[in-house]
């Protein structure tokens, strides 16, 4: 078990080297001044001159790569040019809004999911489970940001239960702030639970056709302990791994989401930054959720272990 | 009193003090496209800076009025001299930046030698070119020399980029900004809102609301349910296409569309063969026809121009007619030129819906008449450094967002590529004039060459497309400058 966590660091740690080149390589590939930018179109050239010089854009690429990892290695993930504030302020920030709304829709969609799931394997080929699959495949089909706006003008323009958007900061009080995310909450893990849902239903399925149910059975276990306790325990490896990918997905890939309820989170700070050429913030960003992936996929892995003993004698 | 009485009393009283209620109501929430970069108009570009610190937290020497005309600020009146070199500034006294301290002369001549020093990096340094010294008279007196006259000087002292800062707060700025307007600057929760509030002590006519927020919605789709839900009452400037009727037929709102200074234009290299022939930009500007360009691309609001100026300004004069829509003559102009068989040529779209849209509609319409060009769309750092810094381009679309800029037809190093000797000497007595008529009547000359020369394909005027509650007054209809002034706004019933 100890040489399996160790050799799993290690690989988690080489590919954070390997990130960092390719994440610092392929932006600063990338055309744009972002002194330019920040200056626009009637600026001379000297104060343009002078702001990169401010900035500390001409040194050479090496220089300035071994300067960020450097900064890395002790949190310090350098100055945004836009911002001018310490990139870790604006992560942090943003993280406040991404990881809770992140969090909320992952334990509202495996809520349903699961559930929904087991439902479904259990009837297996009645109309309840071809209902419970077809809403599920429309819960696939339909464009969040659709579902989103459809939600907003429910509650919060007809009904007025919540903000249209924004986000009041935790400092505005718990409830203000929940009451901001619900709604995003809900848009996040509507197709998010549909997959799950899904996946949760054929890994069931899968393991209600092995010996080991039938043998559960026969000894006389009821039908609900064995689905629940056996089956759904020994189905739960791959929807683990979905919600694995699920959670990175959820944290800054949700652009779209933070843009219809103008919510201050990760994925707007990437667009942002981007589009500025901000490349230090786009870079910071992406080595942490390049670090993000890997812890869950570390713990991801650790659950395996957990739920399956055979591969925790096995390593 | 009978019980139907006293019922009707209660209610009559309930309701006479909802309204009394909503008639005190002094704050105001503003949705806003862009968030600013940071909150120092004197360090950057961005419109969204001027657009919620200009006139409300930060002031200038002089500031520009809502019809583009030049105002007294933090200069209470100036006198010239008459070889137009030598401006007086006779400055308010008793007036304080945010943070307390006192503004004097010192503060002035501190911020005009900040924007034009050697290692400035302010955005509009050509603004301050003109500046020869900036003395210190007395504490209410500043008395700035130039170096040759400047007809426009006192119009470019009010842009945003020229603003009074104190030396105790320039470097901090753009985090947290200190200036003498009416309102001061109380919280910035970054991607989300910013937030100003009444300054107590402010030197001139206080500001009639206590508390504004500028609220960021990136996206139009959800700039409406906002507005809808009541959560902002106010979109000073928003693209909502095609929501905008169903908001202007709800009573509840007031849609006001006015002019900007932004001159939409096709943008054209005038150096790089066949578009340093007269000929083929005329024959371009004959196969423009700006009715459909304006429909798909601006919603039918712009106004359509045929120089580089704005109609909103006085000296504007209408010379869409120069070259009419006449896809014949286009023909026949290519022919001439020698390109019967046709040209074919690149247009790059910059990232902004009026240049998407319109560049579909000019590439057909090009097309027309033997013009076939590969529509390359770009991000705005890719515009920037291919299209505005290298000139490597054919075409491309642009607004011109700055107010009165008609002279950067005559910069050399400009991405236009375009040099005219003629046209430079009426900039240069621009430059020398500072007699309003004698001023109008260049402006006119200006417009006429550009026209002429066909230097660019002049489309339209981009439209301000203001939206907000119908109890709200005081929004600038028009913007003669990037900037959302609200030392007039206030709620009314």
């Amino acid at each position: 078990m100890t040489a399996y966590l160790a050799r799993r660091l290690l690989t988690g740690l080489a590919t954070l080297v390997v990130a960092s080149v390719v994440v610092f390589a392929v932006l600063e590939i990338l055309p744009g001044d972002p002194a330019r930018l920040m200056l626009g179109m009637n600026a001379t050239e000297d104060a343009v001159a002078a702001l990169r010089n401010e900035l500390g854009l001409n040194q050479g690429i090496v220089m300035r790569y071994l300067a960020w990892t450097g900064g890395l290695l002790s949190f310090d993930f350098g100055r945004s040019y836009t911002y001018s504030v310490p990139v870790i302020e604006l992560i942090r920030e943003r993280s406040a809004v991404s990881l809770p709304l992140a969090l909320i829709a992952l334990a509202l969609s495996t809520a349903i999911a699961i559930p929904v799931g087991v439902f479904s394997a259990a009837r297996r080929g009645r109309p309840a489970d071809t209902v419970a699959m077809g809403a599920a495949q429309f819960g696939v089909a339909v464009p969040n940001f659709w579902f989103a706006l459809l939600l907003v003008y429910v509650f919060a323009v007809w009904l007025r239960l919540v903000p249209a958007g924004g986000f009041p900061g935790w400092g505005a009080g718990l409830w203000p702030a929940l009451k901001a995310l619900i709604l995003p909450a809900v848009a996040l893990a509507l197709p998010q639970a549909a997959i799950l849902a899904r996946v949760t239903r054929s890994a069931l399925l899968d393991v209600l056709g092995e010996d080991f149910i039938r043998t559960a059975r026969a000894k006389g276990l009821p039908r609900r302990t064995v689905l629940w306790r056996h089956a759904l325990r020994n189905a739960m490896l791959p929807v683990l791994t979905i919600m694995g990918l699920q959670f990175a997905f959820l944290l800054a890939g949700t652009i779209i989401i933070e843009n219809v309820f103008y919510l201050p989170g990760l994925g707007r700070l990437v667009f942002q930054a981007l589009n500025q050429r901000d490349l230090i913030v786009v870079e910071g960003v992406v080595m942490l959720l390049v670090a993000t992936v890997i812890v869950v996929n570390l713990l991801v892995d650790l659950s395996y272990a957990i739920v399956d003993p055979r591969l925790r004698h096995r390593a | 009193m009978n019980p139907w009485k006293s019922v009707l009393a209660a209610a009559a009283l309930a309701l006479a003090s909802c309204t009394a209620a909503s008639a005190a109501r002094t704050d105001v929430v503003l949705g806003v496209p862009l968030e600013p970069p940071h909150l120092d108009p004197t360090a950057g570009a961005a419109a969204a800076i001027d657009e919620v610190l200009y006139a409300n937290v930060f002031e200038g020497l002089t500031r520009i009025g809502s019809r583009g005309e030049v105002l007294p600020a933090l200069a209470e009146s100036w006198t010239v001299s008459d070889d137009g070199k030598t401006y007086t500034f006779k400055l308010h006294t008793g007036v304080k930046f945010h943070d307390g301290t006192d503004f004097d002369a010192e503060d002035v001549k501190f911020s005009l030698d900040r924007a034009r020093a050697e290692d400035s990096t302010n955005a509009q340094k050509t603004l301050f070119a003109a500046i020869d010294t900036v003395e210190v008279v007395d504490p209410a007196t500043v008395r700035i020399t130039l170096k040759n006259p400047q007809g426009s000087f006192l119009y470019n002292l009010g842009w945003g980029d020229a603003i009074i800062v104190a030396p105790e707060s320039a470097e901090t700025n753009k985090e947290t900004p200190i200036g003498t307007g009416p309102f001061r600057f109380d919280n910035w929760a970054k991607g989300s809102s910013i937030t100003l509030v009444k300054s107590p002590d402010y030197w001139g006519e206080p500001a009639m609301l206590e508390k504004a927020e500028f609220r960021i919605i990136p996206d139009a789709a959800a700039a409406l349910p906002a507005l809808l839900s009541g959560d902002v009452q106010v979109l000073p400037n928003f693209q909502l296409g095609d929501a905008l009727p169903q908001v202007g037929s709800d009573p509840r709102f007031k849609v006001v569309i006015g002019a900007t200074e932004g001159e939409t234009v096709l943008s054209t290299n005038n150096k790089k063969p066949p578009f340093d022939q007269l000929k083929v930009r005329q024959a371009i500007a004959h196969a423009l026809d700006r009715k459909a360009i304006i429909d798909g691309a601006s919603g039918g609001l712009g106004v359509p121009i045929g120089s580089h100026f704005s109609p909103a300004n006085a000296a504007y004069i209408d010379l869409t007619g120069t070259y009419p829509f006449d896809p014949a003559r286009s023909r026949e102009l290519l022919k001439e030129a020698g390109f019967e068989d046709g040209i074919k040529a690149t247009l790059k779209l910059p990232p902004v819906g009026y240049a998407r849209d319109g560049g579909q509609i000019i590439a057909s319409q090009l097309r027309d008449v033997g013009i076939e060009l590969e529509i390359i769309p770009v991000e705005w750092a890719d515009w920037l450094a291919q299209v505005f810094k290298e000139k490597d381009y054919d075409l491309s679309i642009v607004s011109h967002t700055e107010p009165n800029d008609i002279d950067i037809y005559s910069r050399k190093d400009y991405y236009f590529n375009y040099d005219n000797p003629a046209f430079d000497k009426v900039i240069e007595e621009l430059n020398l004039t500072s007699d309003e008529a004698k001023r109008t009547e260049l402006y006119h000359q200006a417009q006429k060459i550009l026209a002429d020369d066909a230097v660019n394909g002049f489309l339209f005027e981009l439209p301000k497309i203001g939206i907000w509650d119908a109890k709200v007054e005081g929004m600038w209809e028009n913007s003669p400058i990037q900037a959302n002034d609200l030392t007039k706004v206030r709620w009314v019933d």
